[in-house]
């Protein structure tokens, strides 16, 4: 039943609906998928039995006649998100052994949904990294190779055990988080769909925090209509979380109309880099013509202050991290090593429990909002998000969307930039922008490098307007026609 | 701004993280480029712009002052790595 894995949610839907499939058919596919993919680490927890038992009660709720919008359909959950009863450790050693006695808003909602939990996937410790290398549970592996090129790649990150598992076709889709384009870079380098709505479209509640003014959950899917569909399950008012967002839950799937005539799309200048490979200027110029062509106007913008975002960012991210994970204390959860006194406990357990990138934000976090630098860069990053913000503000004046690339390359090998923390920085320049002013992005995959590499459009629209940020995704998804898939070179034989 | 050995392990103290003295010096230059980088920040006037600390400018919402949760000493403990009679338990802090 290999086959069953290729589906798509909106397919499996329609077959489920008609009792052609039922979710335990397509559940174990993918458990099997699953279990023969271990080679690329994409998930910390294998979860079969868990699975089946949520297939089968999916099974029944449908024979009983109700069923909800994810009705049986198995689905990876990132380990950032706090399962129930089910390990959840956020790529880090500190959370060492621990078991939410809660579920999180996002993954509830997705239950509500009749929704079934394959696994928890392998991500960047505390969502810290755009390669997934500073796991605990070690990195993981691009189902993608370049041709002829036998070297492991990066999936991108944070997200890139979701990411990977929805490439390498082991889930369905995923949930994932994106605090500075942990959502759609992964989904760019893996040749998937991932979006991150509008800051306070998805509850935090339950997601372990790394930057709370910045942080949001969002889906990756194969393809833009299973975004939308898997967005409306996990999006909704949460008065857990407290900036949750009360405004209506439109019918996200409805916006595909495929209809862009008349829509104003901007192109920011700022968005052209020295140095940027030519392939992503072309694809970038590919997808101008493909909006064009359907109808839509577009409009040179400028985005003054996008060469701000990143160094901003990273004060920003680096002082909330600061602050959320000072809760990592030894005492109420987790991992503790023991010392002297109190302080030594805390002291030897932090130590012990972060990994580099981890301790290099929190030290450089506590740098910024220390006695005597707070307005020298916590205050500066903070007026200059307000720029940001400002000039999306001003440009959403005079277009619906923009379009830019989705990062500035194809997937890279492991170790490329793992010693030059700046480098690796660099990879969320076209995504931190939306982080920063809290608006929804998503990346389409638009075309495939010189190496045979995915690489990813991206599509950004105003706050709460995620129908036109689809609307648009949908065009450049149906003139990309991206249908190459990764070989299946991990597949242990039977 | 550069930082120097002395100043990262005063934040590691502040942090509560421990690090070994041959780690100061290597992370001191690592600290000092993140830095130097993020100073580009300076070239942006920004007198007369007001801090952006959330992207909503929401009010945060009331909400009764009801007891809607409890009960949960058990659940509550059940992870913490060292506890007695329901309680946390930490190495002793008073001589």
């Amino acid at each position: 039943m290999s086959q069953l894995t290729n589906l798509t949610i909106s397919q499996a839907r329609d077959l489920l609906a008609k009792g052609e499939l039922s979710s335990r058919q397509l559940t174990e596919s993918h458990v099997e998928a699953m279990a023969q993919a271990t080679q690329l680490n994409a998930f910390v927890s294998q979860l079969p039995d868990v699975a089946l038992e949520m297939a089968e009660a999916s099974d029944s709720r449908r024979a009983g006649g109700s069923a909800g919008p994810l009705e049986g359909i198995p689905l990876a959950i990132k380990d950032l998100f706090c399962t129930k009863g089910t390990l959840t450790m956020a790529g880090s050693h500190i959370l060492d052994g621990f078991k939410p006695p809660y579920e999180s808003t996002v993954s509830d909602n997705l239950w509500q949904a009749g929704a079934v939990m394959l696994g928890k996937t392998n991500m960047d410790e505390f969502a810290m990294g755009s390669s997934n290398e500073t796991s605990y549970f070690g990195p993981v592996q691009n189902p993608w190779r370049g041709r002829g090129d036998n070297r492991a790649l990066v999936p991108g990150g944070s997200s890139g055990g979701s990411a990977a598992a929805v490439a390498g076709r082991f889930a369905m889709a995923a949930t994932a988080t994106d605090t500075g384009g942990s959502i759609r870079q992964p989904a760019a380098f893996t040749g998937t769909v991932g979006s991150k709505p509008t800051y306070g479209r998805c509850s935090r509640w339950g997601v372990v925090a790394f930057a709370s003014s910045l942080d949001q959950a969002g889906p990756i899917t194969r393809d833009v209509r299973d975004n939308a569909i898997m967005l409306g399950a996990m999006a909704g008012y949460d008065p857990k979380d407290s900036t949750s967002a009360n405004v209506p839950l439109p019918d996200f799937e409805a916006a595909l109309t495929g209809d862009i005539r008349g829509l104003k799309i901007g192109v920011p200048k700022e968005y052209v880099l020295d140095g940027m490979p030519g392939e992503i200027e072309t694809l970038w110029q590919q997808g101008i013509g493909w909006l064009r062509q359907a109808g839509a106007e577009i409009i040179d913008i400028s985005l003054p202050h996008t060469k701000y975002a990143l160094p901003a960012y990273y004060i920003v991210a680096p002082a909330e991290a600061s602050s959320n994970l000072a809760r990592y204390d030894g005492v109420r959860f987790g991992l503790r090593v023991p010392g002297g006194d109190l302080r030594e406990m805390y002291e030897n357990t932090r130590a012990t429990g972060f990994g580099a990138e981890v301790r290099r934000r929190v030290l450089i976090g506590t740098y910024v909002l220390s006695a005597g630098y707070y307005d020298a860069y916590y205050l500066k990053a903070q007026k200059i998000r307000r720029l940001i913000a400002r000039d999306f503000t001003e440009a959403y004046e005079t277009v619906d969307a923009i379009l830019t690339p989705s990062a500035p390359s194809a997937a890279f090998p492991f170790g490329d930039k793992a010693d030059d923390p700046i480098a690796m920085y660099l990879n969320d320049i076209f995504t931190v922008p939306a982080n920063l002013a809290g608006l929804p992005g998503i990346s389409v995959p638009a075309g495939l490098s010189a190496e045979g590499l995915p690489l990813g459009l991206q599509i950004l629209a105003p706050a709460f307007d995620e129908e036109t940020m689809f609307r648009v995704a949908g065009v450049v998804e149906q003139a990309a026609n991206f249908t190459a898939q990764p070989e299946q070179w991990w597949k242990v034989p039977a | 701004m550069s930082v120097d050995k002395a100043t990262v392990a005063r934040i590691a103290h502040l942090a509560r993280i421990g690090v070994r003295d041959e780690e100061l010096e290597p992370l001191a230059a690592e600290l000092s480029g993140i830095l130097q980088w993020i100073e580009q920040l300076n070239e942006v006037d920004t007198a007369e712009v007001p801090p952006m600390a959330s992207v909503h400018d929401q009010v945060l919402r009331w909400r009764g002052d009801i007891i809607t949760d409890g009960g949960k000493q058990d659940e509550i403990t059940a992870n913490a790595p060292d506890g007695e009679n329901g309680f946390f338990a930490v190495p002793k802090v008073i001589e």
